[in-house]
């Protein structure tokens, strides 16, 4: 086996083969992902935003799962690289019929995909994947279950560094539904390696993992406690369904003790910034004057997201065997 | 340590800097490669008084070795601070070599418009073309072995040299 047992989205060299997680990434794998990312930010500001790198590869768009803006960011990077993009969603499709995921991934295999991004509601459906594709076809994660969102914390890193420069020097705070989260985990796994000192989780108890303190985090309940003197406010979006079950009373009092208000933010530092991974419920995680005002970053987040999918494409169909 | 078999860069320096005083115009634009290109660029910009400021490419997205040999580490943003449509371009390299890194800049330079033209300035020539590219000003022509590499230094100071690895 030529990938590293221990994590099969590394080569034997260290290199990066898969995309699957931020866990178990070294600092090195991250910046140099950051960096490329960088670059490609000029290339989307010109007046052809295409550069012929991935000229003749096929890269599928699996989503297992619906998603509009990750699918489009996706589809979009790897047209911004000269790729053909082919998008299935495949709910609607073979799965409906009873095709196996991994009957539906040699099938497409066989014609001739170079790479596969795969969103699915299953947590670790990519690294099965991953698992039993040629040793020429990449993997990327958009999304497994309440596994991991790698891109999604790439981009968030990419737009911390952006505003705030050295992560040494940070305190993070991550504000919601922890326990549902793929991009909490992927967030907290960059922060860390990225150095950053402090990162607070704050939740209510029903939202929170059990064992997020083995995590190296700290853990408020009280959002003005854990948002007082903050860099950084990373907001999740509470998901609809999460109501219907006995974790949360109701959307409003949900808003009253863990939404991003003004007077809520005014504790941070005054220059802290705001992210936000979309799609937003105004009035429910965030109010509207915080999601549209001077320090809300939501909108810059989104375009950097497709500058950091193009690097992660294009370092990923460059990696040697 | 053997001495340096290679000529003096400040020297080649000052003599491409000549060669190519005559064709400078108020619609020139300079483009250096990165990295030892846009050292050179920076220099030519001040010495021969440009008024468009200095643009840098780097290539890393347009190179044909991607393929075989995957994107490099620290890849450079480009960046063309003016208009390259109906501008007379020159792009400044240290070395010209095999003439695909020509290739990819010009291939790179036509994503951002349609220059009038599009010239060539080495500090040094070695050879070995495998495209049909030739420089329009160069400092000299040396030889160096398939096995050798040339390439630019910049001391803490600013001095430039030209360093032969490999053998």
């Amino acid at each position: 086996m030529w990938l590293d047992p221990a994590n099969p989205q590394l080569n034997k060299n260290g290199e990066l083969h898969h995309l699957l997680s931020l866990e178990g990434l070294p600092p090195g794998v991250l910046r140099q992902i950051l960096d490329t990312a960088e670059s490609f930010v000029g290339v989307t500001q010109r007046e052809v935003k295409k550069v012929p790198l991935l000229r003749g590869k096929a890269v599928f768009n699996l989503f297992f799962e619906p998603s509009t803006r990750t699918r489009t960011t996706f589809e979009i990077a790897a047209k911004r690289l000269s790729a053909d993009v082919i998008n299935l969603a495949i709910n609607v499709s073979s799965q409906s019929k009873g095709e196996s995921v991994l009957d539906t991934v040699a099938n497409l295999a066989a014609m001739q995909a170079d790479m596969f991004i795969v969103r699915h509601a299953a947590s670790g459906a990519p690294y099965m994947i991953a698992k039993h594709v040629a040793p020429d076809i990449h993997v990327v994660n958009a999304g497994d279950g309440r596994h991991a969102h790698p891109t999604q914390g790439l981009l968030d890193m990419y737009t911390i560094r952006h505003y705030k420069g050295d992560f040494t020097k940070l305190r993070v705070a991550i504000v919601g539904d922890i326990l549902h989260s793929r991009v909490a985990r992927s967030q907290i796994h960059a922060l860390t390696t990225l150095g950053c000192p402090e990162i607070r989780v704050i939740g209510p108890k029903t939202l929170l993992p059990s064992h997020v303190n083995r995590l190296g985090v700290q853990v408020y309940a009280d959002m003005r406690q854990g948002l007082k003197d903050v860099d950084v406010v990373m907001m999740l979006r509470l998901q609809n369904e999460r109501m219907k079950g006995a974790l949360l009373p109701s959307a409003q009092e949900f808003y009253k003790y863990y939404g991003l208000t003004e007077d809520k933010l005014a504790l941070a530092k005054p220059d802290a910034i705001v992210l936000h991974p979309g799609p937003m419920n105004r009035g429910v995680e965030i109010d509207s004057s915080v999601a549209d005002g001077r320090q809300s970053v939501i909108l810059p987040q989104v375009t950097f997201g497709i500058a950091i999918r193009m690097a992660v494409m294009s370092i990923l169909a460059g990696g040697q065997r | 340590m053997p001495a340096n078999p290679l000529p003096d860069a400040e020297q080649l320096l000052a003599s491409l800097t000549d060669r190519m005083r005559p064709a400078v115009g108020p619609d020139t634009g300079l483009v250096g490669i990165h990295t030892g290109g846009v050292w050179l660029a920076e220099r030519l910009h001040r010495a021969l008084g440009i008024q468009l400021p200095l643009g840098t490419l780097d290539v890393s997205f347009y190179r044909d070795d991607f393929n075989k040999k995957g994107l490099r580490r620290n890849v450079k943003s480009s960046d063309i601070p003016f208009d390259i449509d109906g501008c007379n371009v020159v792009i400044v390299d240290d070395v010209l070599y095999t003439g695909r890194t020509i290739r990819a800049a010009m291939n790179e330079l036509f994503d951002y418009g349609r220059p009038a033209s599009i010239r060539l300035a080495t500090l040094v020539d070695r050879g070995g073309r495998e495209l049909p590219i030739s420089a329009d000003f160069t400092g000299a022509e040396v030889s160096a072995g398939a096995n050798e590499s040339i390439e630019l230094a910049r001391d803490a100071q600013g001095r430039l040299s030209l360093q032969l690895t490999g053998n």
